[in-house]
């Protein structure tokens, strides 16, 4: 990500092992992934998955932080449908998302 | 050069650009709606049979043009057949949102007194609401994709761009994509 252009200075957030929720991933066996990309600001990936997702802030910013520092962060679980919708919409913001199975490394 | 700032008492996002700022923002929003239109959205259509010319559905390949491959991305990288379905169903969708979301920065520009020929030294006010801010956002994203994949922009490469000549289209081009970042960046404080 383009981390010039930042005027909010986002602090580093502590990562946590992610909750796995049994019930949840049987029912929602695909994700929605965003992959890096050198354009997009920081601050407006945050923003995206803050409007669109309608995640707290803290969220949104821990997403954006896996996405800018692995290379990539899974920003929904659902079924085949639901993330067709939300990989669209990740296109519509111009942002580089891609999805596949949840069980698949 | 200023970029946008947040109106008080309305929560408008609020800018005001030069006539030649303006002008380029019209010119930007105006290449990106021919490159959109440029390749086709639809299947190809390599002859003229019946079932060719009545195929109304969307395209199923990743667009030629890299631009176009970047602001379309494969959605299954691994399932050929069901990236080729999604994108039937969703990449003619995102071409005229993509496209409406240029026109609107060009309708607002004129509307705000933009003219066919700017005049030196006039300014051009717009006051968005939050709905047209997401427009603009979404449109300054799409502009500085194109502009960056045209370049080659890549992650960290800023001091290589600051190297280059003054006089070499590149480094003004990238002055215009850094110029984009900036209105974006304010725009994203404005509407926070």
């Amino acid at each position: 990500m383009d981390v010039h252009n930042v005027g909010v200075s986002t602090s580093p957030v502590e990562l946590e092992d992610p909750e796995v929720d049994d019930v949840t991933e049987l029912a929602s066996p695909w994700v929605t992934i965003v992959w890096n990309d050198p354009v997009n600001l920081m601050s407006y990936v945050t923003f995206v998955f803050q409007k669109y997702f309608g995640y707290a802030k803290k969220k949104a910013e821990k997403l954006m932080m896996e996405v800018h520092e692995d290379g990539r962060s899974v920003v929904s679980t659902g079924t085949r449908e639901a993330m067709e919708r939300d990989v669209q919409a990740m296109h519509e913001y111009g942002l580089w998302a891609t999805m596949q199975k949840a069980d698949r490394p | 050069m200023s970029g946008f700032r947040r109106h008080r008492r309305s929560g408008a996002s609020l800018a005001t650009f030069t006539a030649f700022e303006a002008d380029l923002l019209r010119s930007l929003a105006g290449q990106l709606i021919e490159l959109l239109r440029n390749e086709s959205a639809t299947a190809g259509h390599e002859n003229d049979s019946l079932e060719s010319l009545l195929d109304f559905s969307g395209p199923t390949t990743e667009p030629d043009d890299p631009v176009l491959a970047r602001l379309f991305p494969t959605a299954y990288p691994e399932d050929e057949e069901a990236a080729g379905d999604y994108r039937r169903f969703t990449e003619s969708t995102l071409r005229d949102g993509k496209a409406g979301a240029a026109a609107a920065i060009i309708d607002a520009l004129e509307e705000s007194g933009l003219t066919p020929t700017p005049v030196d030294g006039t300014f051009i006010d717009v006051e968005l609401d939050e709905g047209d801010a997401l427009t603009w956002m979404r449109s300054f994203t799409d502009m500085r994709l194109a502009i960056a994949t045209r370049l080659g922009v890549e992650e960290g490469d800023e001091d290589y761009w600051l190297s280059l000549p003054d006089d070499d289209p590149r480094a003004q081009v990238h002055g215009i994509y850094d110029w984009l970042g900036y209105l974006q960046e304010t725009l994203i404080q404005s509407v926070h």
